[in-house]
């Protein structure tokens, strides 16, 4: 009886497309909005995942990666000196404007590492080396700088030169970095240099980068040092998801995809269930008749779960399919943000069981009351 | 001999209170092995609540009912239902084919409830479409039929499980006279066996011949049965 349910489904086609287009719109609503919130959420972290230290020191009213409260040079020997600490070291982040070659400006996102052990580098250098940031006026670039280059007419490569509030930078090396939320560029340089290029102020320390000692986690290391008058620490995770929450709760970005996801919800809640109902309601006179000859309510439940199952199956696949392959398209541009993991497609899955549950939860309420000796009438 | 169906003072009623209506006060009737009985009557007078009854599809007030020794009244509905799936055909009205479903799987239905498998049922079914006269049009879909055609696919699916008894709600009404006539020479030849029972509630008088009794019914009681049909003539 499964493959007559199946083959009754397959051949409304009208009915199976309506389903199945519904689900899929729905899917890739909720599967393509989700993953570019959960993009934006790592562009707002991509100082973070940039850098990578286990543990970061910052002032103790900074609530997030982005808000930059600067320290004073002292704070980093305060740090050293905690119990735990195996080496700490300075990092410099501000953003500031480069003028290139045309006169045109550009905002740029300076890093300053450590000069000694270059602590934060870019994980992935795309040409060039890192130690050549020791030249004199060496920077390095990101992709996102070669392209917004590019846009400006530009040819960025090793060897270009522009500058930085008024002095030289040098490229030496282009390196790949996480796209940030304004999508500025990154130019890394050393710790000094990057304190020459910015605008001079009382503090320039931006944040301090932690290693713990042998034996002790980040979390301990960082309880310690937030012991420290003025001081707040937080491990990589902990500044990530704080990053995270404050964009949730300080912008509208959530209420805007929270939106559409429940609108995505609705949207396949409203067609698929009711075009699953109006399919039962269509077929009610004929699952009565089976009914009659003897099909037991079991038979019947499994039929219409199966057909309700099925299209959502194949809609979640299709939808979270286009989600993909719109991913793919996207990544390829690197925008709009895109980051699909593993909780996306089971939370989308999740909403499409629902929906499947609740469509043939009213089909099979129908069926239930529905009564054989209705075929006589 | 004892009979197929016995129905015996079964009461049934719709509704509560002051809106109660008697659709059957107290009706009896029975239905032998090896005969086509016709259920005749106007409009309302219980003939379909009373066929409903006999197959279990409704559950009645009060009486008894015995199909092939098997008292309904002592049976769950679990049971009810396995009985008709196993024992029963049906024959509707509007056919009640499956528009999705080509002839032969609309005709396998009931044997896939039986729990045979698909390639099975749609080889007994397509075999039992060809003794009706239609075995080329077994992959046609009921819409590809005309009225008589699926009238026939009807048959074959209410014969092709071997039920012992085979219910009709007016198999002739959708159909024209011919079709009619053709339907009801192919129920007995097909349907009729010795140890079967077809029992046909109708409207048609043009097919009361075909009965070997008539039960006539009026205002929820049976109020005639009439041994010779050929000489019946219904006022």
């Amino acid at each position: 009886m499964l493959r007559i349910a199946l083959k009754m489904l397959f051949r409304d086609r009208a009915k199976y497309a309506m389903l199945i287009g519904g689900l899929t719109f729905c899917s890739l609503l909720m599967g393509q909005q989700t993953s570019v919130f959960c993009g934006l959420m790592m562009w707002t972290t991509a100082i973070v995942r940039n850098i990578g230290a286990q543990v970061w020191v910052m002032d103790a009213k900074a609530e997030q990666a982005n808000e930059v409260v600067a320290l004073r040079q002292i704070e980093l020997d305060r740090v050293r000196s905690v119990p735990g600490v195996a080496w700490a070291v300075p990092l410099y982040v501000g953003i500031e404007q480069a003028r290139l070659s045309d006169g045109s400006f550009q905002n740029i996102q300076l890093v300053g590492l450590d000069t000694g052990t270059f602590t934060g580098r870019p994980a992935r250098m795309l040409e060039g080396r890192i130690e050549d940031l020791r030249l004199p006026n060496a920077v390095l670039v990101d992709q996102v700088a070669v392209q917004k280059f590019r846009k400006k007419g530009i040819a960025l490569k090793i060897g270009s030169v522009f500058e930085v509030n008024d002095r030289e930078a040098r490229v030496v090396g282009i390196c790949h970095a996480s796209r940030s939320f304004l999508g500025q560029p990154y130019i890394y340089t050393t710790y000094d240099r990057a304190l020459e290029y910015a605008r001079p102020q009382r503090k320039m320390l931006t944040f301090i980068l932690v290693e713990p000692a042998s034996g002790l986690t980040p979390q301990e290391v960082s309880e310690r040092i937030s012991k420290l008058p003025g001081l707040r620490a937080a491990t990589l995770d902990q500044l990530f998801w704080e990053t995270c929450l404050w964009y949730i709760k300080n912008t509208g970005i959530p209420i805007s995809f929270g939106t559409v996801v429940i609108l995505g919800i609705i949207v396949g809640i409203g067609v698929s269930g009711q075009t699953f109902y109006l399919f039962v309601h269509d077929n009610l006179r004929y699952l009565a008749a089976f009914k009659a000859m003897g099909a037991r309510m079991p038979t019947l439940a499994a039929m219409v779960l199966l057909q309700a199952f099925f299209v959502g199956f194949v809609g979640y696949g299709l939808g979270m399919g286009l989600t993909a392959w719109f991913g793919t398209v996207v990544l390829r541009a690197e925008q709009p943000p895109f980051y699909m993991p593993w909780q996306v497609p089971s939370f989308v899955a999740v909403v499409i069981i629902f929906i499947c549950s609740f469509s043939a939860a009213i089909g099979l309420l129908k069926i239930a009351r529905l009564e054989p000796a209705v075929v006589f009438r | 001999m004892k009979p197929a169906i016995r129905v015996e003072n079964v009461v049934k009623t719709f509704g509560a209170g002051e809106a109660r209506t008697f659709a059957l006060k107290g009706t009896s009737l029975e239905a032998r092995f090896g005969e086509l009985l016709m259920i005749i009557g106007p409009s309302g007078c219980g003939k379909t609540t009373l066929l409903s009854v006999i197959c279990g599809t409704l559950n009645f007030d009060s009486g008894r009912i015995e199909i092939f020794d098997q008292d309904l009244s002592k049976m769950s509905t679990g049971e009810i239902t396995r009985f008709r799936c196993k024992n029963i055909g049906f024959i509707f009205q509007q056919f009640n084919l499956i528009p999705t479903l080509t002839a032969v799987e609309n005709a396998s239905v009931p044997l896939l409830l039986n729990g045979h498998r698909q390639r099975a049922a749609e080889k007994t079914a397509a075999a039992v479409l060809d003794q009706v006269g239609i075995g080329d049009k077994i992959n046609a879909y009921p819409n590809q039929l005309s009225g008589g055609q699926q009238q026939r696919v009807a048959i074959s699916r209410a014969l092709t499980h071997n039920p012992r008894l085979v219910i009709c709600d007016e198999p002739t009404a959708s159909l024209d006279a011919a079709s009619g006539k053709k339907t009801l020479e192919l129920l007995k030849a097909r349907a009729l066996q010795p140890d079967r029972c077809v029992i046909i509630v109708t409207h048609d008088s043009r097919i009361y011949h075909y009965a070997d009794r008539i039960v006539e019914m009026e205002d929820g009681h049976v109020i005639g049965i009439h041994e010779d049909p050929k000489n019946f003539h219904h006022a």
